[in-house]
Formats: C-alpha cells, structure tokens, sequence
C-alpha cells in the first residue's frame, strides 16, 4: 500500500470577513498538520485569518457532464435580477 | 522559462475538420478562452504534454532552492539573510502548488519525485550552475527570477485551469523576487571597485544561462505548435527571449554593468537589440546532465529524499494510529 501523505483542499478567510475561499491543496499525513502545512505554504503573507482543511477525497463535486442540466435553466430566469424592472427615475433609488 | 523543450505530441497540429466531435468541442472551448478543468475530457496528449510542463516547471523551484540555499548561512546581513529565506521558502512553496496542479491530472506526488530522481523528468537547466559569489544571488533574482517572470505572467492565461491559478499565485508573489536580486546588484556595483567587479563577475557567467531558460531557437518545432494550438504555451520562446534582453540592458546600463556580449546593438528598426548566438551546444550538455552541478543537484534532491523516509512514514503511522484510536473511543 501506498504511504503517500493524503491530499487536503485548503481554505482561507481573507482579513475583510468574507467566506472561506478555497486556495489550493497540499499533502499532509493529517488534519492537524495539514493546517499547520496550510499556514506554512498559503499565509506567507497576511492572507488570511482562519484556516480551514478537508481531506480532497471527502469532497462530493457536481460532475463536468452535468453542467448543462443543472446550470442552464437559471438562464432563462432573467427576472431574478434586479434589473429586470423597469423603476421610474422619480421613485429615486431602490 | 522553467520549463525548456517540452515534448508534446511529435505530430502536427490536427485542424477542426481532422478532429472527432470530443476533441472538436474540447479544442473549440481552448480557443474561446474557456478554461479546461481536471474531471473533463481532454485529448490524451494534452493531458501529457502538461503534466510533462507542469513537473518540470515544479522541479525547477524546488532544485532551484540548493545553488540559493548555498548562501543563506553566508548572506552578508541579518537582513540579507531573513530576505533570501523568505526568497527560498518561496521557491518552496511555488514548488508545491505546481505540484499539485500537477496532480489534478492523474499523477502521484511520489511519481512525480522518482521521475525527477531517475532523470525521466528535468528541471531547468539553469540551477545545474554554480552560486560562487554572493552578487550570484543578486543576479539570480535579477536575471533568473526576471526570465521566470517573463514566462509566467503569460502562462497565467494558460487553458488549463489548475496551472493557470498557480500561475496567478506564483507571479504575486515572484515579482519581490527580481526586485531583491537588482537590489543586491544595484548595491554592489556603487560599492568598492571589488564589490563592481564582483557583480560584472556575476552577470558575465549568468548572461548566457539565463538566456537558455528560454529554451532553444523555435524554429519550425511541431512541439511548440501544438502547445500553443491547445495555449499551454502562449508566446515563441525567441519572442520571450527578445523581450528579456530589451528589458535587461537598461537595466544594466542604469547600475554601470556591461552586459557580456559584443554583438549587442540596438536596432532601431525592430525597436529592440540585436544580440549574439547563444552557445546551444552548451544548453543541450547541460540538459542532457553534464553541466558544471547536475550531478550535486540531483545527488542533494535524493539524499533529501532518502533521510525523509523514515519521517514522512513516522508521520503517517501516526496519522494512522490516531485515527484508529479516535474511532475506538467513539
């Protein structure tokens, strides 16, 4: 069997209060040290304030195939945009 | 560039026509500017051409740390010192997002160093030179660090998505990176007539090898065609190359060096310089692993390899054993 270091996908939250951001990856043997891995290789400079790690293999993704079910009908909706209707300029902004 | 004489498919760019539907769709995608992610159907040759690229981009910054690494307990200041580790530990890091960009295509981390090891994979041949002096930091970051830059800030508008966003990366970061090797150059050649001296010393044994990072003359070289049909390479590297020497003179010129060359001469008609042959015969030795330190390179890559069995197993164990324990107690 393999003793290769598992693959960890990496997350930072940025200085501003914005959601986790996914960075990158890296290989760690395990959490722990794959948060210490995030710190040393994706915070060399003032990046982030929270790290989050998740084993790469724990991820479930959307396939590449199903892109077209599953993203296109949003397409059509136009009308879940703000700019879909038309506001009288005398009602000021809105 | 990091990464010289990738070999792609050896065969000539296929058009629209010659092309099965998959590959049509996937070439049509390439050529809108929409980027290729891991999990989609991509034509076998690419996926080895830029597993190829990509590795040898990675061995470049993680061989490139030894012939730094080599001053870090000579740097002349404290301050010298914590910016060329900061400079190194960078290189690390470089290595390690390209490695896993690299990954994303079905390869191994453990793959990708035995190939490195076995000499199946290379790396640029500019780290199989030696670092004698200190102003050989200063002009690896100016010289070498500014052709990397060169090649990378194209590269970040690569089709495949992995190595596009490592690019991104990698060039924030990289450009501290030049600045810090022109500091040093800049600092030597206004000090005593020795440190001048020292810093001509360096830009004439580094001249030639930085403009061999570039890799040899396009030609009519298919590789190249077809790495540049599927924009896993955006420019020729005689293109990057012109760029680099138009950038480097004044720059010379402005710290009072002389670029080692007699041939160099502006001309005013391409609006760039015209500049000597390069000596290819020298790159090709070089590649093929007879420079002045492949040997030691590749020596310090396996011993680094060899003594961090037993940790990376260490760890591992442990990591195993943890978690056994973890799910005993629940």
């Amino acid at each position: 069997m393999s003793n290769e270091w598992p693959l960890w996908e990496v997350f930072i939250r940025g200085q501003h209060g914005l959601a986790h951001r996914h960075v990158g990856s890296l290989h760690a043997p395990d959490a722990e040290m794959a948060v210490k891995n995030a710190r040393d290789v994706y915070t060399r400079r003032n990046e982030g304030v929270s790290i989050w790690v998740v084993k790469a293999g724990d991820i479930t993704a959307s396939a590449p195939g199903d892109k077209e079910p599953l993203f296109d009908p949003s397409n059509s909706k136009v009308y879940r945009h703000p700019t879909f209707y038309d506001i009288p300029d005398e009602v000021g902004h809105m | 560039m990091y990464a010289q004489e990738v070999k792609s498919t050896g065969k000539a760019v296929r058009s629209l026509d010659e092309m099965g539907p998959e590959e049509r769709a996937f070439q049509m995608r390439v050529d809108a500017d929409i980027k290729i992610e891991p999990k989609e159907w991509m034509p076998e040759g690419y996926r080895k051409t830029l597993i190829r690229q990509i590795s040898q981009h990675a061995h470049s910054e993680i061989v490139g740390q030894l012939p730094e690494g080599n001053w870090i307990t000579r740097a002349p200041t404290l301050d010298r010192k914590a910016i060329l580790i900061a400079k190194v530990q960078d290189e690390a890091g470089h290595g390690l997002y390209l490695y896993c960009a690299a990954e994303t295509l079905g390869v191994s981390r453990d793959q990708l160093t035995e190939q490195l090891l076995s000499g199946k994979a290379k790396y640029s041949s500019i780290f199989n030179y030696p670092t004698l002096t200190w102003a050989d930091i200063g002009a690896i970051g100016w010289l070498v660090d500014g052709a990397a830059i060169m090649n990378q800030v194209p590269l970040q508008r690569c089709s495949f998505g992995p190595y596009s966003r490592a690019m991104i990366r990698i060039c924030k970061e990289e450009s501290f990176h030049q600045r810090q090797g022109y500091d040093i150059m800049m600092k030597l050649s206004r000090g005593t007539a020795e440190q001048k001296e020292m810093a001509q010393d360096a830009l004439n044994r580094w001249w030639q090898p930085a403009l061999m990072m570039f890799g040899p003359p396009d030609g009519d070289s298919i590789h190249s065609a077809q790495s540049m049909a599927w924009k896993i390479k955006q420019n020729t590297n005689d293109e990057l190359r012109q760029k680099f020497v138009d950038q480097t003179v004044p720059q010379a010129k402005f710290i009072g060096l002389e670029v080692p060359d007699p041939d160099l001469k502006w001309n005013e008609e391409k609006n760039g310089y015209d500049y000597g042959e390069v000596d290819w015969n020298e790159f090709h030795e070089v590649l093929k692993g007879n420079g002045p330190c492949n040997k030691e390179r590749l020596e310090a890559r396996q011993k680094a390899w060899d003594d961090g069995r037993w940790f990376r197993e260490g760890l591992m164990a442990h990591a195993k054993k943890s978690a056994a324990r973890k799910i005993a107690a629940e």
